[in-house]
């Protein structure tokens, strides 16, 4: 027994040797911190990022919005640089947790699509520059609707019973339901949230599942054939399967964007300025977005035509003005989240098993 | 005699079905294992559809082509690995050890107050995860500040807080696993030894210790795979930089978990079975 | 032996204490230090009033804990404790046998069939889980498998239901009910068995009456490490599950999370605590009274 200890602690011990080699030694650049989705930069813009100003980045992930809150709410681990989502930037205002920008090291920030700036959870853009945006829709299997999509009913058509999955987001889901019946997916009016619970409810039979932001993959699977999800995951996985459609519903619908912010505490500011200002670069925000196949709120980028032309023609990726218009933010409300969580926990035991 | 010819009968069914249950159990336990293994050669970027065989996954670990984690996210897999084998060794080194010993303080001796440290042991494993780990971020963050008003020294989350955090939830289990094999030792055991002289380290280490090696072996396996793994309380207790592979998986959720966490999966098992059956060979001698 | 000098006597005493303080120290030190302290932020916490956009405000209140008695959280909570019950009740049938099984194999085995049961564990939990979608869905591997044996004709709907969840959670816990099993039937003296035979018994009576018994404290440490976490559960049954219904812990999460509502989490975690602990401490009673 004794040896077998001996090998458990000399294989450890190698293994970390052996991988720690793959950690670059020599910590004379600076680094710049950056709290981000995985995936969600183009691979060479960090690189040449890198490159260009003689830096390393440090890049570390986290799962969305809310855990990004969790985790800085107690303070800075010393962060340069953070993506949060445009309710986020709001609620992180509010309390303090980011840094005014410094518009005058963010040149390039005349780049952006008036359509994107200047939003009612920043106004004036005092905190944040949008980095994605894209939109909550439906995607479905064509093999499997054999019809085409275009409203959020088709989630409660009893023809596809046990082939939908909506997003397991009490916020999310529920602002698509209020959309449906036409109300604002802001309300902090409990009738109408309650409405919208009910529906759910109602409907409880034919839902399949509710997914934590892996609807893609069910669909690619064939296990449902419709979905509530973001434009650019439906959008990614359409790359691998042709039969995948991506419907932004006529009732409406919720649009998003992902922000680059600069959390309290950072210590290096100018340095995440100048990341901001690069990530705002017509090349680099058109690399970025036909990676991410999100929209890219780089007015420049889009017009010299770098974005990926099938993209830019999609319009579900990048949807007309009037569409657009009908398209409302997620807006932080405060307390009466508690309304919506209770509404959601209703849903979940209203005919659970 | 009917008594014996039903004996050699249960004997005979019991010999089979005791083979028979463990591969079962064992084709249960690696069969999504397998699963994982074959899709770690998928061509599809999503964990869900086989599309085709490649070897491009395992590739990506080794690339490091511009050392970015946001190469398919492969190339931070690597150190993230290293981190959390660093982070599970050290943790279970220390909580085996604590929780031996105080498995061996709780059955031997009788103090006051042995119910409230009994109680004590059971709240780590009965409180959420999520509640110790902001627990102990609110923890940290306040004691560094406390620290940083003090003294001016600025500590900072990192791998030690995340050791921290793994530990304690480590050594409940180790403590239970272990008490639970000294409580059905014999004493009178260690009684004679006690008797012809011997102190009680000694005692100890000659005795006891080799009597509960298979449920300390045990427990440190436990303890090793819940730090290995561990995501929330993780989460919570890490500074920059210091990623484990949890948590970078838990990151791609959004987007996509690619056969890359496959491929070192698999990489890690290899690893593993290597060392069984290298222990297999060892123990031959 | 009777020639312990009195003096000794009191050595070995004195001896003996600081042993037992030396030997309690660290672990209690550091669960003192880093555990009871960050808890009693959180209990403290559970008496607060949540801040408008999260985190918490310092006005006192006891709403947190009056929220907590409507039928619908304590209905979640009883759920969860029946899923765990039953998750408990599966990983011991299923784990008994193959702790028996390794533990009577010759020496040079068993630690390696233990790290098999284990092995399966350090890969990663997403991909291990995401691996069961592969197997269980309407086209996948088992499925696939029973249609082209011709067992069945049509796809049986396997993922999203109470089963996936069952078999997703005795999966993912069976490894903490086989090793403190194991670690207690290993050490099983085997001439009871043979005493028992001699008495008369037959096969199947000695298992009930002599070997069961005598592996009681690890069954009840497999089913301690099994039942108290399996409750808290919510990441298997959501993905399996397809999330349709809300274990405790998904409240408790989502309290943290997405309605950034730390106080009535806080109360939460603290009523969950106190119902798994007291029957968990009655039993240690209980069964130290008739030791």
């Amino acid at each position: 027994m004794k040896r077998l200890l001996t090998f458990l602690l000399l294989f450890v011990m190698s293994a970390t040797v052996v991988f720690g080699c793959s950690r670059t030694g020599g910590n004379q650049q600076q680094v710049l911190s950056i709290y981000n989705y995985a995936s969600y930069i183009a691979p060479e813009a960090i690189a040449q990022f890198e490159k260009e100003n003689n830096i390393k980045i440090q890049y570390d992930t986290f799962e969305n919005s809310d855990t990004l809150y969790a985790k800085l709410k107690q303070g800075n681990p010393g962060y340069d640089l953070i993506f949060p989502a445009d309710y986020m930037v709001k609620i992180m205002a509010k309390e303090d947790m980011i840094e005014p920008l410094n518009i005058q090291n963010i040149p390039n920030n005349k780049n952006l699509d008036p359509k994107f700036i200047n939003q009612s959870f920043d106004p004036g853009n005092k905190y944040s520059l949008p980095y994605q945006w894209g939109t909550m829709g439906i995607g479905y299997n064509l093999k499997g609707t054999k019809t085409e999509i275009n409203s959020w009913a088709a989630m409660f058509d009893s023809k596809y019973t046990g082939k939908i999955a909506w997003q397991d987001d009490a916020r999310y889901t529920l602002a698509a339901v209020l959309m449906y019946l036409g109300l604002d997916p802001n309300t902090t009016n409990p009738e109408e949230i309650n409405k919208a619970r009910d529906l759910l409810i109602k409907n409880k039979n034919i839902i399949a599942a509710f997914v934590p932001d892996t609807g893609q993959a069910l669909l690619d699977q064939g296990e449902v054939n419709l979905t509530m999800e973001w434009s650019g995951d439906i959008f990614q996985v359409m790359k691998e399967n042709p039969n995948l459609r991506y419907a932004i519903p006529k009732e409406g619908t919720i649009i998003f964007s992902d922000n680059m912010a600069i959390p309290k505490g950072a210590t290096h500011k100018e340095l995440a300025e100048k990341f901001i200002n690069f990530a705002l670069q017509p090349e680099v925000g058109a690399k970025i977005s036909n990676f991410t196949r999100f929209g890219s709120p780089n007015k420049v980028a889009v017009d010299r035509g770098l974005i990926d032309p099938k993209d830019l023609k999609n319009p579900q990726i990048y949807p007309p003005a009037a569409v657009l218009g009908k398209m409302k933010f997620l807006e932080d409300v405060g307390k009466a989240t508690a309304l919506y969580d209770r509404a959601w926990t209703e849903v979940k035991a209203g005919a659970g098993k | 005699m009917t008594k014996t010819k039903l004996d050699l009968l249960v004997r005979a069914i019991g010999k089979k079905w005791l083979w028979v249950q463990a591969a079962l159990a064992f084709a249960f336990l690696y069969l999504p294992i397998l699963i994982l293994i074959i899709y770690s050669f998928n061509t599809s970027r999503f964990n869900a559809v086989w599309r085709g065989f490649t070897l491009d996954w395992y590739r990506s670990l080794f690339s490091n082509t511009g050392a970015t984690i946001a190469t398919s996210s492969s190339a931070g897999i690597l150190p993230a690995l290293n981190n959390s084998l660093l982070i599970a060794a050290i943790s279970t080194v220390l909580a085996t050890i604590f929780g031996t010993m105080l498995a061996l303080a709780l059955e031997r001796f009788h103090f006051p107050g042995r119910k409230a440290v009994e109680a004590l042991l059971f709240l780590p494993i009965i409180m959420p995860e999520i509640t110790i780990g902001i627990s102990l971020l609110v923890f940290f963050t306040l004691v560094f500040r406390i620290v940083e008003n003090l003294t001016g020294i600025r500590l900072n989350l990192g791998l030690p807080t995340v050791i921290i955090g793994h530990v304690v939830f480590n050594i409940s289990f180790v403590t239970i696993t272990v008490r639970a094999r000294l409580a059905e030792l014999d004493p009178t055991l260690e009684q004679a030894a006690f008797d012809l002289g011997a102190n009680e380290w000694r005692t100890f280490w000659r005795i006891t210790f080799p009597l509960i090696w298979p449920a300390i072996f045990s427990a440190a396996l436990l303890a090793f795979t819940l730090s290995l793994d561990d995501f929330v309380v993780t989460f919570f207790t890490t500074g920059v930089g210091s990623m484990t592979l949890p948590l970078l998986v838990y990151g791609m959720i959004k987007f996509a978990v690619t056969p890359a966490i496959n491929a070192i999966s698999t990489l890690m098992l290899l690893a593993s079975l290597l060392l069984v059956v290298s222990s297999l060979r060892v123990q031959k001698s | 032996m009777k020639s312990i000098l009195p003096d000794r006597k009191s050595q070995i005493e004195h001896r003996k204490s600081y042993n037992l303080l030396l030997l309690l120290f660290p672990a209690t030190a550091w669960l003192i230090i880093f555990f009871i302290l960050p808890v009693l932020i959180v209990l403290l916490y559970s008496f607060l009033e949540r801040g408008t956009y999260g985190g918490v405000t310092w006005i006192f209140t006891l709403s947190n804990y009056q929220r907590l008695f409507s039928g619908l959280f304590l209905g979640v909570i009883g759920r969860s404790l029946f899923l765990a019950f039953l998750t408990t009740v599966a990983c011991l049938l299923v784990g008994y046998p193959l702790a028996f099984f390794i533990a009577t194999r010759p020496p040079r085995w068993r630690n390696a069939l233990l790290l098999l049961v284990i092995i399966p564990f350090w890969t990663n939990f997403l991909v291990r889980t995401y691996a069961w979608i592969i197997l269980l869905r309407s086209e996948g591997v088992v499925n696939t498998a029973l249609q082209s044996l011709q067992i069945i004709t049509e796809p049986l709907n396997l993922l999203f239901t109470p089963f996936a969840v069952a078999i997703g959670l005795i999966y993912g816990y069976l490894p903490f009910m086989v090793l403190p099993l194991y670690s207690s039937i290993e050490r099983f003296n085997f001439v009871l068995v043979e005493a028992a035979q001699d008495l008369g018994a037959n096969d199947i009576r000695t298992f009930w009456r002599v070997f069961l018994p005598l592996t009681t404290r690890g069954i009840v440490a497999g089913s301690i490490l099994v039942f108290v976490p399996t409750v808290g559960a919510f990441i298997t049954p959501d993905i399996l599950g397809g999330a349709k219904t809300v274990m405790v812990g998904n409240l408790i999460q989502n309290q943290f999370m997405k309605a950034r509502d730390w106080p009535f989490g806080s109360a939460l975690s603290m009523l969950l605590t106190v119902i798994i602990l007291i029957p968990v401490l009655i039993y240690f009673r209980v069964s130290d009274d008739t030791q």
